[in-house]
């Protein structure tokens, strides 16, 4: 009994800081391990895209684990993807729709938000529920709806239709985000903005700047799915002048299926602009998920 | 209206009074007299209500409405339930439909049993105190959610394929093996989702619980089972209902892989595809928006129930904590 007594206390120190026994050590390598393997998971297989897309014929075949070197370099995969489709201004049409659903999103749902988060009216929760259902129900399964609209106002095939769609998908999720942002800012501030004489309009200006952190998170979730997608530009704009770059990668990697080199560097031109994006905003993204939180 | 509040303060005060005087006294400044008309409120909520309201409510509505009619000499009728019947009962049509049903739960229990272990065990990893590179880590590990779904299944195209001699079989040519290959592939690139969310969860529990846990003489597995994994729980179930909302409209993913016709054998067809085609047409197969509606609406059915059934039987079950 004694032996357990005098045991408990000097077992803890051996444990502490100085310099930890073997098993202890190892025991922190083991989150470590996991996570490399994981992390080869996720980024090995486009690691191995990109990687072979700069590589010769017979390199891609015969050493494909093998990155590029100054005897198998080369970058005729890219040359066959610029002679034979217009990937540039499939670049230019994603970047304009991207760009413009982003920013409508972003303006119309901070006024929308702004409104709610502020002011008193008349069915209100009800304007709030309203906007809030569009966050469950995916806006695909009104497609065929979509069409026969786009149709009637002759917005099919035109980048126009396509913003005007992206904008309604992006507003629900971002009209509920904002508003809980704006009803952080001070009241005193907006008060203060008030007494100085300013309009309604100033004070929505005055605001805005401060739920940058909420717009950014917003701008980022509500890119990511419109550069994505496929579902849209397939069935509201499938003209070569308005094809994106999702829809031309899709539909160049149909047409040259055999021809590898030519299939890796179209999927790394397609993904490293996003992945470069992510990479810089990284932060803010995953400040946006977590509500904030981060360590 | 105006009788009760212009009389209200001096005659019915006294009682309030007593008890919380200057919460009775500032009241009444901020609730406004509600004004007759401000400009300003339709400005900031118009834009926004109608591009909603036209390009998401309205065609979603007419959809719904478009699948109670049906082409008759040339002309759109109304045939109420017709439709419905049709699909439902037609030996061809109904198969097609229920292996869809059939595979788009497949594809989403996999989503299910695979995201959410993995997802938590990643997210349990990154929020320890100790991690070294801690952002990094998080970085590359959600890289493949930012990529195009097409882009992803060219990707593991490529990387399965036999050629290229990672895998020896072609695990997507075989429809014992494609859909959940394809549901593999989905979860290998949304993984980073219900990772970071849990992640959120376990960085947000206040350090003075895991110290109690400890101080009760708890290790790291019992703190783990005890204390993080209740607290994660609700999360994993709006996890899984974003998830099984997805998985119901998905379409991308299935198209690049294995074209409109999922194959092989319709083994990996889902909702998404069986909408493409019934509304586009295929091969010998015309297309009809009606019928196309028609499948839209029965996905929304589906969509809802998966909905309810969370809001009324996991919300329900699982206990709430305020931290």
């Amino acid at each position: 009994m004694t032996t357990v007594v005098d045991a408990q206390p000097t077992r803890p120190p051996l444990r502490e800081k100085p310099r930890k026994p073997w098993p202890a050590r190892l025991g922190a390598a083991v989150p470590h391990v996991i996570l490399v393997t994981y992390v080869l998971i996720a980024c090995g297989p486009i690691l191995m895209i990109v990687m072979n897309s700069f590589k010769s014929r017979q390199a891609i075949f015969g050493e494909p684990f093998a990155p590029p070197n100054a005897s198998t370099f080369d970058l005729s995969g890219f040359e066959t993807v610029f002679d034979r489709s217009r990937f540039e201004l499939y670049f230019l049409n994603s970047f304009i729709i991207t760009v413009c659903s982003v920013f409508l999103v972003l303006l119309l749902g901070s006024m929308a938000a702004f409104a709610l988060a502020e002011y008193r009216f008349v069915g209100m929760t009800l304007l709030a529920l309203y906007m809030a259902v569009g966050i469950m129900i995916p806006i695909r399964l009104g497609t065929v709806g979509i069409l026969e609209l786009l149709v009637t106002i002759g917005l099919v095939n035109s980048l126009a239709g396509l913003v005007l769609v992206y904008t309604a998908m992006g507003l629900p999720l971002a009209v509920f985000v904002l508003t809980s942002f704006f009803k952080q800012v001070p009241k005193e501030l907006k008060d203060a903005a008030r007494i100085d004489g300013a309009n309604e309009y100033r004070v929505f200006s005055l605001a805005v700047p401060l739920i940058r952190p909420g717009l950014a998170a917003i701008g980022i979730y509500t890119m990511l799915p419109i550069w994505n997608d496929l579902w849209f530009p397939l069935i509201l704009a499938p003209a070569e002048n308005v094809r994106t770059v999702t829809l031309g990668a899709q539909a160049f990697l149909g047409q040259f299926v055999s021809d590898w080199n030519a299939v890796l560097a179209v999927l790394t031109l397609a993904m490293l602009p996003m992945i470069a994006l992510y990479i810089i905003f990284s932060k803010q993204f995953v400040r946006g998920l977590t509500g904030g939180a981060l360590k | 209206m105006s009788h009760t509040q212009a009389s209200g303060p001096p005659d019915d005060a006294p009682a309030d009074v007593v008890e919380s005087a200057p919460t009775a006294v500032v009241r009444p400044v901020p609730r406004r007299p509600r004004q007759r008309f401000r400009p300003h409120l339709l400005v900031f909520l118009l834009p926004a209500a109608a591009v909603y309201t036209i390009f998401m409510v309205y065609p979603l509505i007419d959809s719904m409405r478009l699948s109670l009619y049906a082409p008759v000499d040339g002309v759109r009728a109304f045939v109420g339930l017709d439709n419905f019947v049709h699909l439902l009962t037609d030996d061809l049509l109904s198969a097609r439909f229920w292996n869809a049903v059939w595979n788009n739960l497949v594809f989403f229990a996999v989503h299910f049993f695979v995201q959410n272990p993995i997802g938590l065990l990643l997210a349990a990893l990154l929020s320890s105190a100790t991690l070294k590179g801690r952002s990094v880590y998080r970085t590359l590990l959600f890289i493949p959610t930012t990529l195009s779904v097409v882009i992803v299944g060219f990707i593991w195209q490529l990387v399965l394929n036999p050629i290229w001699g990672l895998v020896e079989t072609p695990l997507l040519g075989q429809s014992s093996t494609a859909l959940i290959t394809l549901s593999l592939m989905s979860v290998w690139q949304y993984i980073g989702i219900p990772m970071i969310l849990f992640y959120a969860v376990l960085i947000a529990i206040p350090d003075e619980l895991l110290e109690a846990a400890k101080v009760d003489g708890a290790n790291g597995w019992q703190t783990f089972w005890r204390v993080k994994f209740p607290l994660v729980l609700p999360t994993i179930g709006i996890v899984s209902v974003i998830t099984y909302v997805a998985n119901m409209n998905a379409f991308d993913l299935i198209y690049t892989v294995k074209g409109a016709l999922a194959g092989p054998d319709f083994s990996t067809d889902i909702m998404g595809t069986l909408f493409f085609r019934t509304f586009f047409g295929f091969q010998l197969q015309r297309g009809s928006s009606t019928m196309g509606a028609t499948v839209a609406t029965l996905m929304f059915l589906l969509i809802l129930a998966g909905v309810l059934l969370y809001f009324f039987v996991w919300q329900r079950r699982v206990e709430h904590y305020e931290l």
